[in-house]
This record gives C-alpha cells, sequence and structure tokens, in this order.
C-alpha cells in the first residue's frame, strides 16, 4: 500500500512539475529560448507572493489575483527591454544573460529576505485530505494537479484558437514573414515571455503553500522543469505533463526506497529516456 | 612570387619575452612570497586554468556547459578516495585523475551529446547535480557533510608545512603552463581549425567533411580530464571536501563563465584579463557580499548586450594586438619590389 500511495503522490506532484515545464516549454517553443532564470523567477514569484499574503492578509490561492499580473508584467518588461536584444542564431547570448540574471536574481532575493526557508501558509486545506479506502489523498496536491492540467488545457486553447496563439505560431514558424505580415516580432516575444511567466506565478505560489522555499531553490526547479520537458518531448504540452507525471513517480518510488534517493532517481528516470528515446517519449511531430 | 604569411607580429614577440620574465618570477616564487600570497598566487592559477577550460568548449567548441563542477568535484574527490585508501601520496595521483576525468566523460558525453545548444547547457548541470547527489551516498567519505585528508597522507605530500605549500604551488603553475600550451597548440592543429569552423557554421563545417561529432567529442573529454585534474588540485589544497563545497555552482562553473565572458569569450588572452580582473574585483569588493554577486552578474550581462567578445575582443577589434600568435596575415611580398621596376 505504500508503494501505491507513494505512485499516486509521485503523479499529483507531476502536476507541479508540469507546471514548472510549461513556461519553458512554451517560450522555448516560440523564440527558441530556453531561460536559465526560469527557476529563480519561480522562487520570486513564491516569494512576491509571501509579501502580497502578509501585507494583505490573503490566502495564498487568492493572492494569485495580485501575483499573476505583477509576473506577468514582469515577463513582458523583461523581454522587451533585456531579452530581446540577444535573439539571434548565437545561442550564447541569450544563455549567458539569462545565467546571469539567474545569479542576479538569487542574490537579490538573499539580500532581501535572507537565507531562512519561508512557507506559504494556505491554513486547512493543507492538511484536508480525502480518504478512498486505506488511501489518503491530500486536497492540495489534488488540486495543484486539476490546476496544471486547466493551465494546460488553457495553453492550448490560446495557441490554437485565439489571434495570440495565431500569432504565436506564425512567428515561430518564421519571424521574418511573420513581421512582414504585419506582426510585431518584439511585441509578440513579449507577450510570450509574459504568458510564461504568468503560469510561473502559478507555479511559484504552488510550491510555496506546499514545501519551504528559500533564495536558492530556484535552480532545482529549473532542472525538475527541464527533465520533463525533455522526458516528454519538444513542443508538445499534453507530453510535458506525462514527463511531469513520470518524474514525480520516479522520485516517488526513490524516496521509499531511500530518501536520500529521491531526487537522484528523477535525474536516472531523466538519463534513461534520454538514452533510450532521445526525443523523449511523445515529440511533437516536426515538419 | 614568394608572399611570406606569419603568425607572428610584434606584439606577440613582446609577449612571448614578458611572458619568459613572468614565469621566471612566478617559478621563484616560494622563496620571495609569503605564505598567503603563495595560496593567493595557486588560487589565481587554478582559477585561470578553469577559464582556459571553459573557453576552450563554449569559446571554441561551442559546447556551453553549466556543469564543469561536476568533474572539479570528481577530481577533488577520486583524489581523496584514491589517497586515503591506497597511502599513495596525492601529487603521484594527478595523473591517474586526469585518465579517469576522461574516461567517466565518455559516457557522459555519450548521452548528453543528445542534446543541443541551451539545452546542453542544463543537461550538463543535471550530470552535476548526479555527481553530487551520488557523492553525498558514499559514506566512507562522508556522506553530505564530506571529509578531511588524514594527517598521514597530508604529511606525504612533504613533512614540513612550507614544503608542502611550495609543492601545491609548483603543482598549481605546471599544470596551468600545461593546460596554456596544450590549448595553444591545440587550436593551432589541424583539429583546433576544425572546431573554430563548427562553431562558425556547423552546417558548412559539415559539408567539407568535417566530423562535428568526434571532433566535439574529443573537446569535451580532453576538457574533463584536465577540470578533474585542477579539481584534485584545489581540494588537495583545501584539504577538505563536501559534496556542496566540490560541486559548488558558482564557485566553479558560474564565476568561471564571467571570467571568461568579461575577458572575451573565443580569445587566448580573453581568460587571463578576466581572471586578473576578477580577483582585483574580489579583493577590493569582498566585503559586500551578495552585492558583488549581483554587479558580477550585472557586468557579464552589459558586456554580453554591448561588447560580446568582452574586453580583449574590444582592444583586439580597435588596436589589432594579438598576444597569442593565432591569426595568419601577410606581411609582404619578397623581392617584388625589385623585380618589376
Amino acid at each position: 500500500m505504500v508503494w501505491v500511495n507513494a505512485i499516486i503522490q509521485g503523479i499529483l506532484i507531476g502536476g507541479l512539475y508540469a507546471l514548472f515545464a510549461a513556461g519553458l516549454s512554451l517560450i522555448f517553443g516560440i523564440m527558441r529560448l530556453v531561460n536559465i532564470a526560469h527557476g529563480d523567477l519561480i522562487v520570486v514569484a513564491a516569494f512576491i507572493g509571501l509579501v502580497v499574503t502578509s501585507m494583505l492578509d490573503l490566502h495564498p490561492l487568492a493572492s494569485l489575483i495580485v501575483v499573476i499580473p505583477i509576473m506577468a508584467l514582469l515577463g513582458y518588461a523583461l523581454q522587451y527591454c533585456l531579452l530581446n536584444q540577444t535573439m539571434g542564431n548565437d545561442i550564447l547570448p541569450p544563455l549567458l544573460v539569462t545565467f546571469g540574471l539567474s545569479v542576479i536574481l538569487q542574490n537579490g532575493l538573499l539580500e532581501a529576505f535572507s537565507a531562512d526557508p519561508q512557507k506559504l501558509n494556505a491554513g486547512v486545506l493543507e492538511t484536508a485530505s480525502l480518504s478512498m479506502g486505506s488511501l489518503n489523498i491530500g486536497v492540495l496536491p489534488l488540486l495543484m494537479f486539476i490546476v496544471a492540467l486547466a493551465v494546460i488545457a488553457g495553453l492550448q486553447w490560446i495557441f490554437y484558437y485565439t489571434a495570440l496563439g495565431r500569432a504565436f505560431r506564425a512567428t515561430s514558424d518564421n519571424a521574418e514573414i511573420a513581421q512582414l505580415m504585419g506582426l510585431n516580432k518584439k511585441h509578440i516575444f513579449s507577450m510570450a515571455m509574459a504568458l510564461s511567466l504568468a503560469v510561473v506565478a502559478i507555479a511559484g505560489i504552488f510550491l510555496g503553500t506546499r514545501t519551504s522555499f528559500d533564495p536558492a531553490a530556484g535552480p532545482a526547479r529549473l532542472i525538475f522543469g527541464f527533465e520533463a520537458v525533455i522526458i516528454g518531448g519538444l513542443g508538445n504540452l499534453w507530453g510535458t505533463l506525462i514527463g511531469g507525471i513520470i518524474l514525480g513517480v520516479a522520485q516517488g518510488i526513490g524516496a521509499q526506497i531511500n530518501p536520500g534517493w529521491q531526487q537522484l532517481a528523477g535525474h536516472i528516470a531523466f538519463l534513461l529516456v534520454l538514452a533510450v528515446r532521445p526525443t523523449g517519449l511523445f515529440p511533437r511531430v516536426s515538419h | 612570387m614568394n608572399t611570406v604569411v606569419t603568425r607572428n607580429s610584434g606584439s606577440s614577440n613582446a609577449f612571448l619575452i614578458v611572458v619568459a620574465i613572468t614565469l621566471i618570477v612566478l617559478a621563484t616564487a616560494p622563496v620571495w612570497a609569503g605564505r598567503s600570497d603563495l595560496r593567493f598566487l595557486s588560487e589565481v592559477f587554478l582559477y585561470l586554468g578553469l577559464a582556459y577550460l571553459w573557453n576552450l568548449l563554449a569559446g571554441y567548441a561551442g559546447l556551453v556547459s553549466v556543469g564543469q563542477q561536476a568533474y572539479v568535484g570528481f577530481g577533488g574527490y577520486l583524489l581523496f578516495a584514491l589517497a586515503m585508501n591506497t597511502g599513495i601520496t596525492p601529487l603521484a595521483l594527478l595523473p591517474l585523475v586526469a585518465i579517469a576525468g576522461m574516461l567517466i566523460a565518455v559516457p557522459v558525453a555519450a548521452l548528453i551529446f543528445r542534446l543541443h545548444g541551451a539545452y546542453f547547457a542544463i543537461g550538463t548541470w543535471v550530470v552535476a547535480e548526479v555527481f553530487r547527489l551520488s557523492a553525498a551516498q558514499m559514506t566512507s567519505l562522508g556522506g553530505g557533510s564530506g571529509t578531511s585528508l588524514p594527517v598521514s597522507v597530508v604529511k606525504s605530500i612533504a613533512s614540513s608545512r612550507s614544503g608542502r605549500e611550495s609543492l601545491s604551488y609548483w603543482a598549481a603553475l605546471l599544470i596551468l603552463i600545461l593546460i596554456i600550451c596544450l590549448v595553444f597548440l591545440f587550436l593551432r592543429s589541424r583539429t583546433g581549425l576544425a572546431m573554430t569552423a563548427i562553431r562558425d557554421n556547423e552546417l558548412a563545417a559539415e559539408s567539407l567533411g568535417i566530423n562535428i561529432w568526434r571532433t566535439k567529442f574529443m573537446v569535451y573529454v580532453l576538457t574533463a580530464g584536465l577540470t578533474a585534474t585542477l579539481g584534485a588540485l584545489i581540494f588537495m589544497q583545501k584539504l577538505r571536501i563536501s559534496p556542496d563545497a566540490a560541486f559548488n555552482v558558482n564557485d566553479w562553473t558560474a564565476f568561471v563563465i564571467f571570467i571568461v565572458v568579461i575577458g572575451g569569450i573565443g580569445t587566448l588572452e580573453g581568460p587571463i584579463i578576466g581572471t586578473l580582473l576578477y580577483f582585483l574585483l574580489r579583493e577590493t569588493m569582498a566585503d559586500l557580499g551578495t552585492t558583488y554577486l549581483m554587479i558580477l552578474g550585472a557586468t557579464a550581462i552589459a558586456i554580453m548586450l554591448f561588447a560580446p567578445k568582452g574586453i580583449w575582443g574590444f582592444v583586439n577589434s580597435r588596436w589589432g594586438i594579438e598576444l597569442f600568435p593565432m591569426t595568419r596575415r601577410v606581411v609582404g611580398n619578397r623581392e617584388q619590389t625589385t623585380e618589376h621596376h
């Protein structure tokens, strides 16, 4: 029974990893940008959540109304003012600029909030659970998983059924032609980053309610998100969800064997997929 | 008509003399320098070595790794394990560490070379994490809290403390010279040329018959072995190792990246300028703590945006100075003027 429980917990945590991964996958798909500071931005969102909940006396989930717009604006500004200058055929500038940004964010948070672990208090939601026979499923992890499903469905809808999504796809396919058709590449890229950081805001708040976080917690979140993207296959959001679930289950089983193996088991699952199916389990058909 | 093509220039010839004098001064440092100066200089050498290797990977081979701490830590841990279990003096183990570093890099490369560009970068980071988590599981080496070199091993380096410090200083200087010479000769070789061609245009290079995978693989494996050797020396000097210190992404990768980017990525002079500047900044601003790191990060971003070839790239394009004779240039046509007029 402990194994079934470990697997169910792993599946549910997979939703959180899919949230980490969705923003990363989105901007890679649209502008071939890999944001090394992605994990640190998740932690930034959690800290903004901390400030908002304590200042406005809000529940962490209610604070999303404030945190999502803040992060989206931050994303737009970040892309428009900084990252757009680095976009080109050379992968080095965006990589090193976001790497520098990651170091700045980590140390900025350290300066502002100290290295102490923090947590967002979700009240009764944290301990509430549904019992199904001998299994207990936490309401919060379940809610997290449902939100992850909703976010991915929402992103799919934006991508395939809205004017903005059409602009994203057009820019992704050929930025120059899209520009000729009257799309402003810089604006589209900035909108993509705004959307990515809106997802990051949700991921950050759920991270903060589920576990404690500190300024150095970012890189590990980046790595989990990245592993989910690669396991699932590049450019496939539903694949990313399955990637997150596989990662979560591997970590759950690892932790059940030995607490020290939790992260190691996740990394090994990732390396195994890379060895056996380097394009991921569900790659989008390339054209 | 005899055209004279040379790689030497006035500045590179002058540089050779400066290098010779500097080497004599540095080699005799244990005689004239104090204990803390020796430690400081060793640290500069080891960082310069890391910077050269990362520059070779990212600046020339286009393999942007943010996981070189994997090999620094691997080298350190292997040296500790071998010295504690065999009783052989650590300095004699260095060649073994280099070979082991290259061997472990072979399966790693086979796996992460499936990723490209920025995803390759994060893949190297995952590997470094796997190394760190595995080291934390080894209870014989202290697990998560790490271990110190036993006194008997420390004494086997040299019986006196000053003897030990001189020896590890010379070892650091020697490995640095070895790395610079290897990188320099490698870049001037056929493979080096192939590598630069790949970096500049992979498709064009491949269509000229260059085996991209093999060339990159060779560079990655060679760099890993030398990085492991540097790691072994770094922790031999510290006398203590722990997973968090050995596989630290800030210490062994972030700083090294900043050094190379600020000095000039893809140049042989850049790492020297970057290392000098880095230590100058560190000695003057280290009290600022986190602010110092933020300034370093911001400087690297500014350089990447406004002068992507770093300080040395700027100097080179402005005045055409080159300290390492790399670029071929035509210096004149011999006898041309007398023959035709």
